[in-house]
């Protein structure tokens, strides 16, 4: 028994892993884009986060998989949702609130909201509907449509000089309508707000958030600017653990280390 | 590696017996529209079938063709073709599957039962308790046929059943007396009309209670099996023959309950299932939901089918009143009290809400209901975005995601 745990994260746009100790705190963590061999990509995923911790993978106690290729962790003990792996990464960051939370995590292709009560125990759980309206892949096709490089949208955002309010809820109206704005002369940094505010409306219309509102998943990390957003809109406190991007694969380990069948 | 053994399917003897008679049903319909003397009227599936017997007309349902469109993944086929005849993808896609097989000239009674055509219809008979959709899907089929429709537009949304509602519907079914005696040649014989509402009262009767063994602990059957065995329920009404199959399915489950026998192997968890089936995807979640240790021990669509109200001694009353007082024809406020008792009797730890693109009658998480009965019975709600047959309205891995993580929340409450 080493002490340490893994958890792997392959989500529809990144796949993430990470590695922690006995005492939950990270150690080593990696990022890689989501293509197509899920399972090679994970194993490299997975020897980065060692890497980066100075380990090796039989140092590792037990590895949970999660996201939507989580059947593709060959090497992981156990599976568990990305929803239950979110919730617990999300928790362990802000649990000292002890108040009920909703966890928002903004993946690459679907949203997610997870309410916890105090204790840290999911209660509901909603994932947006089939439509890729407010997730990564809106801001891919805005970022694509405007030439802006994707991760240089919360830059442009916190340039603009007005608050664009897009109607649209497809990601393909909403293209037509940015391009309606761009014969107008809109400016690029008034048009990418404009989609970092659509996000944002996409989360709310989700569910009633209360609690203590934390923020997960790549397009929060790269684009804390959302955070801002629905706090203006929301009037509370949205917090952003550290990491954002790799809360899920956090919370895989984190259920690892709780998990493993060796565990006295 | 991470895993799930594919749990073991567990068979129901009475399953010869039933595809028996559900191809005897098909035999007899293609018969009878081959044969002048004899009548074949289509009727929906919460229509007036009882009266359609009396007047000794073969049955045939075109919402059970379409779930076994459905079932066969067919429908995908057919959808499209009845889009591209102008039947919207947002209306129900049991009526655009169907309509897009007849406009190919294609049915799954040709694979099943070498039956190479739907049976010619005489008549056509709808009651709207269920939605319009059932009348715009008979009425294009009596422009086809040029044949006569002739409908019950029930009372929608009843709240409180009252006295005017019932004798709206049963004054309804007394009007199309007249046209079924031309198309039929026959008079209404009181006698028969009793016998076939006595038969329906027998039948349901004992199909309440196949479904009411699944309250023990381990449950004999689920969900899964219920959407397949339900069919002489559906299309034999009024029939002696649903009487002795229900007889026969019912000595087996109160058999696998002496025996120990669950569906699910292992039952942890408990579901009901709220809304249509996705006919395409049956196998798929029962295997999930059993290799997940969770039975789905009830539904309110199986349960559609249980009417208490049939009274051989008043069969017209006791027919209307039996059919407007359906769940699905009922307020949301009704609907919520159903839910809740249901939850009591099967002991169901979370309800999963099916919310079918192109079902809005029968999908019941529109107008908040997860939530309230969330808040007032302390019970977890899932909502899956699916439909009954429409395919390209399903996405697989976010059902099998969020069911996944449904039974994780349970794990954890």
């Amino acid at each position: 028994m080493a002490g340490y745990y893994g958890g792997v994260d392959v989500g529809a746009a990144a796949i993430k892993s990470a590695v922690i100790n006995q005492e939950k705190e990270v150690l080593g963590f990696a990022v890689k884009k989501t293509t197509t061999n899920l399972g090679e990509l994970a194993e490299t995923a997975f020897s980065e986060a060692l890497e980066a911790a100075s380990l090796k993978k039989d140092d590792v106690d037990y590895i949970i998989a999660t996201g939507f290729g989580r059947d593709n962790v060959t090497f992981a003990g156990e599976m568990r949702t990305e929803l239950s792996c979110h919730a617990k990464g999300g928790y362990h960051y802000f649990k000292y609130l002890k108040k009920p939370m909703a966890i928002i995590d903004i993946g690459g292709q679907d949203n997610k909201i997870i309410k916890l009560d105090s204790q840290g125990k999911m209660t509901n759980f909603k994932m947006n509907r089939k439509c890729a309206a407010g997730t990564g892949a809106f801001l891919e096709e805005i970022a694509h449509k405007l030439d802006v490089p994707l991760d240089k949208m919360d830059e442009y955002a916190r340039k603009a000089t007005k608050d664009i309010v897009l109607g649209s809820f497809c990601t393909v109206f909403t293209s037509t309508e940015i391009l309606g704005m761009i014969k107008e002369g809109e400016t690029k940094e008034n048009m990418v707000k404009g989609a970092l505010i659509s996000v944002a409306k996409r989360i709310l219309e989700m569910e009633i958030l209360g609690g203590v509102i934390i923020l997960t998943g790549g397009v929060i990390g790269h684009n804390p600017l959302i955070a801002e957003i629905l706090e203006k809109q929301l009037n509370v406190d949205v917090h952003i653990p550290p990491n954002p991007q790799i809360i899920g694969a956090f919370g895989a380990s984190l259920l690892a280390l709780e998990r493993h069948p060796d565990r006295s | 590696m991470p895993n799930n053994s594919r749990p073991k399917r567990k068979k129901i003897r009475a399953t010869a017996r039933f595809k028996a008679l559900m191809e005897q049903h098909f035999r007899e319909a293609d018969s009878a529209a081959k044969d002048e003397k004899q009548k074949v009227a289509w009727c929906t599936s919460v229509g007036p079938a009882e009266l359609l017997t009396a007047f000794g007309f073969k049955l045939y349902f075109p919402e059970n063709h379409a779930a076994m469109l459905g079932s066969t993944r067919m429908s995908n086929d057919y959808i499209p073709v009845a889009n591209a005849a102008g039947y919207s993808p947002d209306i129900c896609s049991y009526l655009t599957s169907d309509v897009g097989a007849y406009l190919k000239g294609e049915t799954p009674l040709k694979k099943a039962y070498e039956i190479e055509s739907i049976p010619k219809p005489d008549v056509l008979a709808y009651n709207t308790n269920q939605c319009r959709d059932v009348q715009e899907w008979l009425s294009y089929y009596s422009r086809e046929f040029n044949v006569p429709v002739v409908g019950v537009n029930s009372p929608r949304a009843v709240d409180v059943l009252e006295e005017h509602h019932i004798r709206d519907a049963e004054e309804q079914l007394r009007a199309m007396v007249p046209t079924l005696e031309k198309v039929s040649g026959r008079t209404l014989d009181m006698d028969a009309l009793s016998e076939a509402v006595r038969l329906s009262k027998e039948a349901t009767d004992l199909w309440r209670d196949v479904l009411n063994t699944a309250k023990n602990r381990p449950s004999p059957l689920t969900f899964f099996d219920g959407t397949i065995h339900m069919g002489p329920i559906v299309v034999m009404r009024g029939m002696q023959a649903a009487v002795d199959y229900y007889k026969l399915l019912k000595e087996e489950m109160e058999e696998r309950i002496r025996d120990g026998i669950a569906a699910v192997d292992d039952e942890r968890f408990r579901l009901y299932w709220e809304g249509m089936p996705i006919w395409g995807k049956l196998r798929p979640l029962s295997e999930q939901f059993a290799s997940l240790k969770t039975c789905v021990v009830a539904s309110t669509y199986c349960n559609s089918w249980v009417f208490d109200s049939f009274d051989p001694d008043e069969p017209f009353y006791s027919m209307a009143k039996a059919y407007t007082e359906i769940f699905i024809n009922r307020s949301e406020r009704i609907k919520e009290q159903y839910l809740a008792r249901m939850v009591e009797d099967f002991n169901i730890h979370g309800i999963l809400f099916h919310d079918s693109k192109t079902c809005p009658s029968n999908s019941n998480a529109r107008y908040g209901m997860p939530g309230r009965i969330r808040e007032k019975y302390g019970i977890a709600t899932l909502i899956i975005s699916g439909d009954l047959n429409d395919l390209r309205c399903y996405s697989e891995e976010q059902a099998r995601t969020n069911i996944e993580a449904f039974i994780e929340q349970l794990e954890e409450s």
